[in-house]
């Protein structure tokens, strides 16, 4: 290709983008900054949304960082704001509404949003205050072949059928420690608790207030679950969380596993495991105590948010933006990077484990005000029971106190 | 120096600690004397992609209202030093009214987080503090004897756990203690125990962090020794050796006194950054074993998405006035030593 031909072809694409900027990008010369977490998924949005509306911008900057739901409340508090969108999750969602940090949608919904269905709309009494593109939860893996090597039949869909098949490999000699699970003391252990509870029907609060019902049969039904489980998991399991569960499975050292959809995609590859490993694992529903019940898992949503400190020019280029980037044609190329909840999404293997999860009636993680509390208590106060230092209620009455505690402090509860 | 000579000389540092210091700790104790607003709690109906529920939310006009009538925060008093998660006045008189034994009232209060907090801070300090001192001395003494060659090759040897950086250095360990690390897998191998693991007992936790803290801070104590060790007058020495007095006799009444004002330092630094540990708990994840009062105060501010100031203003005045308690002795001892000399 000549020279004059580049340039030409440059000319042409310029010409295309600035036609697709006319049609979904908002006004221009505005400043476009976002926070949001790091990995694959939410680069591959930010990406479609920089390459689709970067050019009308007077500005367009991004941070991803693990730590944005640390940073992200001191950032959006000043006027205006250090960042005009924050990529959330349901609990990080509440922290900002907490504080009022991020502005109802409803307008630019109705401007920018014919992309968007109406389900992926998160909203509280009608005012919509962020925009889900993906899901993920807690679910499990099986190692096919060991299943079978042990006698196993078919996938374990219950709690019992999960210690069985447990049992059953320990007594054949194959594991000593089949099970892994992300029970590292604090939030993870913490999120344990909550997807078994949610199995339990369990509820965290009196309907309408702060006050905790933890300390509940449901409650002590979840510890007593938990603890039979961990029977079976690698005897450091307080230390472990999704890289070190992740590790231990790659490295073909569990043949079960209760862990994160997103970290589905990256054990199937085929990188850092073996043949062995990827070709029989499989994804699928989280477990229940009976067959067909709710499965133990939370649901979660990633999606974007707009800042409440920015001028409403900001937030409208900076909505319209993102809202430009769920295209099905960014979602057929990063397909396996995420569950999508997006047109184009064709469901992979990595995707099977969330997909089932939701089907079977998992219930989303509690969007409440003061659930960050109560589950850092939960964190914090649950390893007394796994070790076997107290009972299941002395346990559950000390995160309850430790609740009431920070609760009190937090003026969530008098 | 004439008083106003020494004022002007002092006045950088001082202002510098003024403000850099002495503000932030008041700052920090007023904020530990209050609670956040009391947050007004609306029932809401939420909807998204798994459906619609009912849920509270937080009402942020009423809210806000609360916040600008007192922008500070609820005034709390001292009552969040002698809540649960600090003192705990209360459930300690509890576990002192119904106590069966004194161990089970030991247990009670080791339950509860602060007690359980400084009392592996307390152990780790008392342990490491000492170990650190008397290793540190040995292994000086040991380098000084060294034929000239060897000197400065074993110096480096012996600085590097020092040069490695805390957060780096206890990864490492961690990773190496684990069931597939070197070290976890032969102490498996060795005891023929295919479930012993460092990281699942809480007494071999606290020996693995205690190990650590001495191996880490050895260098420490090391070189300030080696320091003083060229300082010890070579004639004292002579004179003890002609009176007949064996190697052992001459460390012990020449050279150890020689260096009791660098024991002195030593321990007063040691003891300020043993009760302060905290990177060990956390690149350990030894949090369900072992937890100091820094972990408290970085657990408080980062993991209950809503910081809460106010329980961690009150953890840190009162590791304050712990380094306090812990260095009075010392201080007093310089102090006396101080006016000695003067006189």
């Amino acid at each position: 290709m000549s020279l004059r031909n580049l340039t030409l072809t440059g000319a042409l694409l310029g010409l295309m983008s600035t036609g697709a900027h006319a049609a979904t990008c908002g006004p221009d010369g505005q400043s476009i900054r976002i926070l949001a977490s790091d990995f694959p998924a939410i680069h591959a949005v930010a990406d479609a949304a920089e390459a689709a509306c970067a050019g009308g911008a007077s500005e367009f900057t991004r941070n991803h960082t693990t730590e944005a739901r640390q940073i992200m409340n001191a950032a959006l508090t000043p006027n205006p704001s250090e960042y005009t969108s924050v990529i959330v999750a349901n609990s990080t969602l509440t922290q900002l509404m907490n504080d009022g940090l991020v502005r109802p949608l409803n307008d630019l919904v109705d401007k920018y949003g014919e992309n968007i269905p109406e389900n992926l709309l998160i909203s509280m009494n009608g005012n919509v205050m962020a925009v889900a593109f993906m899901a993920n939860a807690q679910h499990m893996f099986s190692r096919t072949d060991i299943l079978e090597q042990a006698g196993v039949e078919g996938i374990p869909a219950t709690f019992d059928e999960l210690l069985s098949a447990a049992e059953k490999i320990r007594a054949a000699g194959i594991m000593e420690h089949p099970l892994v699970m992300n029970m590292k003391s604090g939030w993870n252990i913490g999120e344990s608790f909550n997807l078994i509870f949610m199995a339990n029907d369990g509820e965290f609060f009196e309907p309408g207030t702060a006050m905790p019902t933890v300390n509940s049969e449901a409650g002590i039904a979840t510890l007593n679950t938990l603890k039979a489980l961990v029977e079976y998991a690698n005897p450091d399991y307080l230390t472990h969380a999704s890289n070190e569960t992740q590790a231990l499975w790659e490295a073909g050292k569990a043949a079960l596993g209760i862990m994160w959809g997103s970290r589905g995609a990256a054990i199937l590859d085929d990188e850092g495991s073996t043949e062995e490993v990827t070709s029989n694992t499989v994804l699928s529903a989280a477990p229940s105590n009976e067959p067909g019940g709710t499965p133990a898992a939370t649901l979660w949503w990633d999606g974007f948010t707009i800042a409440s400190n920015v001028s409403d020019e900001e937030a409208e280029a900076t909505f319209a933006a993102l809202a430009s980037a769920l295209t099905p044609e960014m979602v057929a190329a990063n397909n396996d990077d995420a569950v999508w909840l997006l047109d184009g999404f064709t469901p992979g293997a990595a995707a099977a484990g969330v997909s089932a999860t939701a089907q079977a009636g998992a219930k989303p993680y509690p969007m409440l005000p003061q659930i960050g509390l109560i589950h850092n208590a939960l964190g914090a106060e649950l390893s007394d029971f796994l070790k076997g230092d107290e009972s299941a209620e002395q346990a559950l009455a000390d995160v309850e106190a430790a609740y009431m505690t920070a609760a009190k402090e937090a003026g969530f509860v008098k | 120096m004439k008083h106003r000579t020494f004022f002007w000389f002092i006045l950088p540092t001082l202002s510098a600690m003024i403000l850099f210091i002495f503000l932030p700790i008041i700052s920090v104790f007023i904020q530990s004397l209050h609670i956040g607003h009391e947050q007004v709690l609306v029932v809401s109906e939420s909807c998204g992609p798994f459906g619609c529920n009912e849920t509270v939310a937080v009402d942020l006009e009423a809210t806000e209202k609360l916040r600008q009538e007192a922008p500070l925060g609820q005034f709390n008093g001292l009552a969040t030093y002698f809540n649960r998660s600090h003192l705990a006045s209360v459930e300690v008189a509890e576990a002192w009214r119904t106590r069966q034994s004194f161990g089970s009232f030991f247990s009670e209060i080791t339950n509860l987080p602060f007690y359980r907090a400084l009392f592996f801070t307390a152990t780790y300090t008392a342990i490491v503090t000492p170990l650190v001192i008397v290793l540190g001395l040995a292994i000086a003494v040991g380098v000084n004897n060294l034929h000239r060659l060897l000197k400065g090759p074993s110096i480096f040897v012996s600085l590097l756990p020092f040069l490695v950086t805390p957060l780096v250095g206890s990864l490492i360990l961690f990773w190496m203690v684990d069931t597939d690390g070197i070290l976890g897998a032969s102490l498996q191998t060795l005891f023929d125990d295919p479930s012993l693991s460092l990281k699942a007992s809480t007494a071999l936790t606290w020996t693995m962090l205690i190990v650590y803290g001495v191996w880490h801070t050895l260098p420490f104590s090391f070189i300030t020794f080696y320091a003083g060790l060229q300082t010890v007058p070579t004639d004292t020495l002579e004179a003890a050796q002609v009176d007949g007095a064996t190697k052992w006799q001459r460390m012990m009444y020449v050279v150890v006194p020689h260096l009791i004002p660098l024991v002195s330092f030593v321990t007063l630094m040691l003891l300020m950054d043993n009760f302060r540990v905290f990177e060990p708990i956390v690149s350990f994840s030894a949090e369900a074993h072992a937890t100091s009062l820094s972990w408290i105060i970085y657990n408080d501010l980062r993991e209950s998405g809503n910081p809460l100031y106010g329980s961690a203003g009150a953890t840190s005045i009162m590791t304050i006035i712990g380094v306090c308690i812990l260095l009075m002795p010392v201080l007093i001892r310089i102090w006396r030593d101080f006016n000695r000399k003067a006189h």
